[in-house]
């Protein structure tokens, strides 16, 4: 997060873009952090049978100060919410969140006062994993997922660039709803015969 | 003619040109990089098979590649440096860890004289006549990295691992020291190059004047009790499991580098796998005879302790010790803290004093002169009449009282049922197994 961020566009900046990306896919080091039954799934993930350490993630990190990935796994309560996003600010950048499981991408079954419906009202999501646990197969495909955003993230100025362009393509968007200014299409009328 | 030529034992090292000494630095450097590289890929591959999974197979062939992986990503890192932490001493404990680290490695004997480009030089890059005394000083330096760390960083999980990390280090360094006493005894001196040249072949004891035998040459065997503390200790020294503490995750988060991210954060971790190839080195070198070959290829291949043949004996030997730390990582526990500490002064330390104190008696006597055979013998009668007369006296005493011999404790009164509801009785028997004397009175535990 330094020099690399600075280099000019061009053939040297894609260059460093996947030498960087394929350092960071692969040493994903997880925050030591579990939540509830998701968390013994993604345990299960690091069992003999799954093994997450094939792509270097069995390093789990208990300060995270040294974590690159946070595995929300499992419903996070409105007491949790603080906490949790405390635990994001410190990890340093870049960082990257999964939501496990239906609970922490949008409350899942717990549609009441206490649980936040969805961890994306506290950090910014990036990959959303639903079941009810999901399987730790499921985890796998969602970090083999993740480690390809990684992979193809830009840096610097391809970094502003993109984001310029995916800004732009969010002004461009039609709304879906309400659009008074084109024709409405009507649904064809079903007669009885 | 070079200024080398005609020098002997210590005077040999530091006359080579200036350009000879500048590469094997260097080359040092590599190695203990390199090391550092294979060791992280080692441990993670085999601790993976230890427990019937493949461990990192995707970077590169067989994971090869993981530690770059992981070394790239730690430097790409974002440098946090908190808001309240002291910022020089924040930015100089890695940097006080990691370079003791580096130095220790200077005074191993890496082989013997060998000829590059013409000129006959030693295989290591120095020597001096404190030499093992340099490695236990950079230990100890390196404890500064890691107790600043903790303090700079403002945070009670930090601090605590600091002090923890500074108070085991500094009791095993104690043992660790002791333990190398026996071995400056027998090689008469604290250079490596001597204690490898004196472990070359065994000295000759003879039994009563009857028959001479040849004793064995490496110090592991002939000083068993010194290696033994030596690899304990030699686990404490490098904060590793089992004796991990000042990093355990349960207690302390990250212990003292819970604040280090990115590179400050990488240099702890090199010192740490740097710290643990070194120390290994020096069990190489002071208990496993160094670079020389093992018994059975020099006994018919002369030649093997000559020339750069010597390297791979050495780098063996290296690697089956780093193999014995990781393996102990696969397999042992932590330890809780209270039972480091007395392994450490209660046992390690008295045992090591007492050994200290029966080598020392016996190259006395045998710098004296004196048949060792005999008092040794004296010595094992001595130790067989104790052992006896304590086996007699058990046997006239009659076996120990035994708990249920014991006259029945008095038992409380039951007390009065509270109310109409039915209370259970308040000390079941059970709660003490259900054989009848170990059944005790409430009120006593």
């Amino acid at each position: 997060m330094g020099l690399e961020e600075k280099l000019p566009s061009g053939f040297l900046l894609s260059t460093v873009e996947q030498v960087a990306g394929w350092a960071r896919r692969s040493s994903v080091w997880p925050a030591t952090f579990g939540l509830a039954c998701c968390a013994i799934e993604m345990m299960a993930t690091g069992d003999p049978r799954h093994d997450f350490s094939r792509w270097g993630m069995e390093r789990a990190s208990g300060s995270p100060r040294q974590a690159d990935l946070m595995i929300v796994a499992g419903r996070v309560s409105q007491k949790m919410g603080p906490v949790l996003r405390q635990i994001y600010d410190q990890m340093a950048e870049p960082k990257w969140v999964i939501a496990m499981g239906v609970c922490a991408s949008s409350g899942g079954m717990f549609n009441n006062y206490a649980i936040v419906q969805g961890v994306d009202h506290i950090v910014p999501v990036d990959i959303y994993l639903p079941g009810c646990p999901p399987r730790p197969e499921m985890l796998l495909d969602a970090i083999l997922k993740l480690h390809d955003k990684i992979q193809n993230t830009k840096m610097g100025a391809h970094r502003r660039k993109e984001i310029e362009e995916l800004e732009r393509a969010k002004l461009r968007a039609l709304p879906l709803l309400g659009q008074s200014d084109v024709p409405r299409i009507e649904p064809p009328r079903v007669t009885q015969s | 003619m070079t200024p080398c030529t005609g020098k002997e034992g210590l005077a040999f090292f530091g006359c080579d040109p200036w350009w000879l000494i500048l590469g094997k630095g260097v080359v040092i450097f590599a190695f203990l990089l390199l090391s550092v590289l294979m060791c992280v890929w080692a441990e993670r591959r085999v601790i993976g098979r230890m427990q019937l999974r493949p461990g990192p197979n995707r970077a590169g062939p067989f994971g090869l590649l993981q530690p770059l992986a992981d070394g790239i990503k730690g430097a790409l890192k974002e440098d946090i440096v908190p808001r309240k932490v002291d910022k020089f001493i924040f930015f100089l404990a890695p940097v006080l860890a990691a370079t003791p680290a580096l130095i220790s490695f200077a005074i191993i004997p890496l082989g013997p004289v060998v000829s590059i480009a013409g000129h006959k030089t030693p295989l290591q890059l120095t020597d001096l006549p404190v030499a093992v005394l340099l490695v236990l000083a950079m230990s100890s330096v390196g404890v500064y990295g890691v107790v600043l760390a903790g303090w700079a960083s403002r945070s009670p999980y930090a601090l605590l691992g600091g002090l923890r990390s500074s108070a085991q280090v500094i009791s095993y360094e104690i043992a660790m020291g002791l333990s190398f006493v026996a071995v400056f005894l027998y090689a008469g001196s604290l250079s490596t190059s001597q204690i490898v040249s004196a472990q070359a072949g065994g000295g000759t004891a003879s039994f009563f004047g009857l028959f001479t035998f040849d004793t064995p040459s490496w110090n592991a065997i002939v000083l068993f009790p010194s290696f033994v503390i030596y690899v304990f200790t030699m686990m404490g020294e490098s904060n590793r499991i089992p004796f991990d503490l000042p990093e355990g995750e349960g207690e302390l988060v990250a212990g003292y580098h819970t604040e280090y991210s990115s590179l400050k954060f990488l240099m702890f971790y090199l010192a740490e796998y740097i710290n643990m190839v070194t120390l290994s080195a020096l069990a190489t070198t002071l208990f496993l005879g160094g670079w020389r070959a093992p018994a059975p290829i020099s006994t018919v291949w002369p030649g093997a302790n000559s020339g750069w043949w010597p390297l791979l004996w050495f780098l063996g030997k290296l690697v089956l010790f780093i193999f014995f730390f990781i393996w102990l990582r696969g397999s042992l526990p932590r330890v809780r803290y209270d039972q480091l500490m007395k392994l450490g002064w209660k046992v390690l330390m008295p045992v090591s004093l007492g050994w200290i104190l029966l080598v020392a008696t016996l190259r006395a006597l045998r710098n004296n002169g004196a048949d060792t055979s005999a008092y040794l013998v004296v010595a094992g009668a001595v130790v067989l009449a104790l052992l006896a007369g304590s086996f007699v006296w058990d046997a006239i005493k009659g076996p120990p009282p035994s708990a249920a011999d014991e006259p029945e404790p008095e038992r409380p009164a039951e007390p009065e049922p509270a109310g109409a509801f039915p209370v259970p009785p308040l000390d079941a028997p059970h709660y003490h197994g259900s054989h009848h004397g170990k059944e005790v009175p409430s009120g006593l535990h």
